[in-house]
């Protein structure tokens, strides 16, 4: 028999200190993250330039920024955006390509059984070190580096070596583009390998030990085995790459002349500060800007969470679910039928 | 017999191979990886003189603290709108202060989390994640805008507080916790009287020490690397209140610069503390990251 003092206490709920203990993020979160957002959609709907801020102007700004239908510097907004769009899209495809395949590769080097490499946690500390260097840092030591005079180092280099004339590295549109995807491999692709290894140690070894036996040779192993479990992994690493992709500003923002920004290599991060940041204040096209962007990484974010979605577990609730109709169904004839 | 002994052979033989072969790559893929930061180390020790008429040269030279004072100089005199004493100082007061209420409030927001069983739990949680996905320069118009209006801008504020609220840093916290943490500790400690929140001062931050540490270190490089958020906040360029990504900025940005080994050295000067952490602390950092899949 309990007494009333051990029924007091076994009634003690602890729950409101839950709500108390995740309070403080949840009021920085929404003073600091909710309400700019929702002011970043609000701002979307008024108008640009220093005079016109405070105007409503409803959906015309994406009307502008999407058609551009209308006087001379709408037209060219919008060809801005989509130059910014199109920029976005080459520089991570020009960058994610390379490191997939580049990170993919070392990764499934450094977990084979078979290839026997000496210093594995050097080459992984070497390898992952560009990723922590600042970007800014990156961004600079490159202009420094392939500077169009002869006394860059890469131009300097590449003359000694025979070269003619330096080779314009910021200017011009194709190679300026090329020093910022191979920066951004070079700051990433250790970050991807690891994850890669880490989800590569994640597939039973048992698997590969049983290939093995059978007398699988590495490519086959690699197609078979390797690939199609890894598939959930890569999709994550494009995923992110993706949302990170479409947030690129450090690299693309300071790797130009003096202080005109680089035409070939404006992203959206970009555009959305230079229309924020620059006289005149062109906020109703900076947040409209903004909110294209959350669009394009909301789509990209439900498209992971949709693929991440545990199908057995999913198809275990039905399975219940279905039991529990039977049973009930069973019950009610039982009882009420003859 | 011998037919046997031929094929294993053959077979460690391109093992063999193999093996060399990815070494070979393996260590032209390191040279790729730190020629850049050497030539800018080997760059920041030589005069600008030396810079111009040697073009490259892979050996370092003396003028590393001449570099140095020229800086100093340079800034003086207002050529230059870099001071790395005054950027290290910023830069060290934004990122440690950050760091520690990211650290602190994240740890704070998994025990809850994990600890208490309350109706809006799950949904919390939900909620946490999914703020994860929302990219920052989405929102950072409006919260520019609005810092504006509260009269924040220019000042540290905007750049320290909002990193309370950090979802990476509770999810992994949290992980962490689901696998490592007994609840019985707390129900312990609730017998012994003491009370909930000081459980988790003095018993739950202690128990959770791994995951804090491998936790503030990337808080600290991914603070100290930011260069957007203080570019929109720091709308006053002022020098005393840069941070060392946009001291590095501005000296890229100086027309009446000359001297290419200032340029070297205040490169270099900025990305010396995360190398020297790194140097220290690869191992954990590199075993954070394949533990978490954490971002940068």
């Amino acid at each position: 028999m309990r007494s009333s003092a051990q029924n007091k206490i076994r009634s003690i709920s602890y729950a409101k200190y839950g709500y108390m203990f995740i309070l403080p993020f949840f009021i920085i979160y929404f003073i600091f993250q909710l309400f700019p957002l929702l002011n970043t959609f609000k701002l979307s709907l008024y108008g640009n330039g220093d005079a016109a801020t405070n105007t409503f102007v409803g959906l015309q700004n994406f009307k502008d920024l999407i058609i551009g239908e209308g006087n001379l510097s709408v037209v060219a907004q919008h060809k801005n955006v989509i130059r910014v769009f199109q920029n976005t899209l080459i520089l991570w495809f020009g960058n994610f390509i390379p490191q997939l395949a580049l990170s993919l590769l070392l990764a499934v080097w450094f977990t084979d059984i078979n290839l026997k490499i000496k210093g594995k946690t050097f080459f992984k500390i070497v390898m992952y070190l560009p990723n922590i260097v600042t970007a800014a840092s990156v961004a600079a030591l490159f202009l420094m580096l392939f500077s169009k005079t002869k006394y860059g180092p890469i131009n300097s280099l590449l003359m000694g070596m025979g070269m003619e004339k330096p080779i314009d590295f910021v200017r011009n549109e194709w190679n300026s583009r090329f020093v910022i995807m191979f920066a951004q491999t070079w700051m990433w692709f250790g970050n991807t390998m690891i994850m890669l290894m880490a989800a590569i140690m994640g597939i039973s070894p048992s698997l590969f030990e049983a290939a093995d036996i059978d007398g699988a040779n590495s490519r086959q192993v690699f197609t078979k085995i390797t690939v199609p479990l890894l598939r959930p992994m890569v999709i994550y690493v494009m995923i992110t790459s993706m949302i990170g992709g479409l947030q690129m500003w450090d690299l693309p923002y300071l790797f130009r002349e003096g202080t005109t920004t680089n035409r070939f290599t404006e992203t959206i991060a970009v555009y959305i500060y230079n229309h924020f940041h620059n006289v005149p204040h062109n906020y109703g096209y900076s947040a409209a800007a903004s909110v294209l962007l959350f669009i394009v990484t909301a789509a990209l974010g439900s498209v992971c969470f949709i693929m991440n979605i545990d199908k057995d577990a999913v198809a275990k609730k039905k399975q219940i679910k279905e039991a529990k109709k039977q049973m009930k169904m069973q019950r009610k004839s039982s009882f009420g039928g003859f | 017999m011998t037919k046997n002994g031929n094929i294993n052979d053959s077979y460690a033989a391109k093992v063999r191979m193999k093996s060399i072969g990815v070494m070979i790559f393996l260590i032209a893929l390191t040279i790729i990886c730190l020629l850049p930061i050497y030539i800018l180390f080997v760059n920041s020790t030589r005069s600008s003189q030396n810079i111009i008429n040697e073009g490259i040269s892979f050996l370092p030279n003396g003028h590393f603290f001449k570099n140095i004072k020229e800086t100093i100089r340079l800034d003086e005199i207002g050529t230059i709108n870099y001071s790395a004493a005054v950027g290290y100082r910023n830069s060290a007061i934004i990122t440690i202060g950050a760091s520690f209420l990211t650290v602190f409030f994240s740890a704070m927001t998994a025990y809850g989390l994990v600890v208490y069983d309350f109706k809006a739990k799950t949904p919390a949680y939900t909620a946490i994640l999914l703020v994860m996905m929302v990219p920052v320069q989405v929102t950072s118009v409006g919260f520019v805008q609005f810092m504006n209006q509260i009269g924040l801008t220019d000042t540290y504020w905007p750049l320290i507080l909002p990193a309370a609220a950090a979802p990476p840093i509770v999810f992994y916290m949290r992980q962490y916790m689901k696998s490592s943490f007994p609840l019985d500790i707390v129900e312990a400690a609730r017998i012994d009287g003491t009370g909930e929140f000081r459980t988790f001062l003095t018993i739950g931050l202690p128990m959770m020490k791994p995951a804090l540490g491998v936790q503030a270190i990337f808080s600290f490089i991914s603070n100290w690397n930011n260069f957007y958020t203080p570019s929109m906040i720091l709308i006053s360029r002022e020098e005393k209140q840069l941070t060392m990504p946009m001291m590095v900025s501005s000296i890229l940005s100086n027309d009446k610069l000359s001297d290419l080994g200032v340029r070297y050295i205040a490169i270099f000067l900025s990305i010396l503390p995360v190398i020297i952490i790194y140097c220290i602390l690869s191992r954990t950092i590199v075993d954070g990251v394949a533990e978490g899949g954490v971002k940068e």
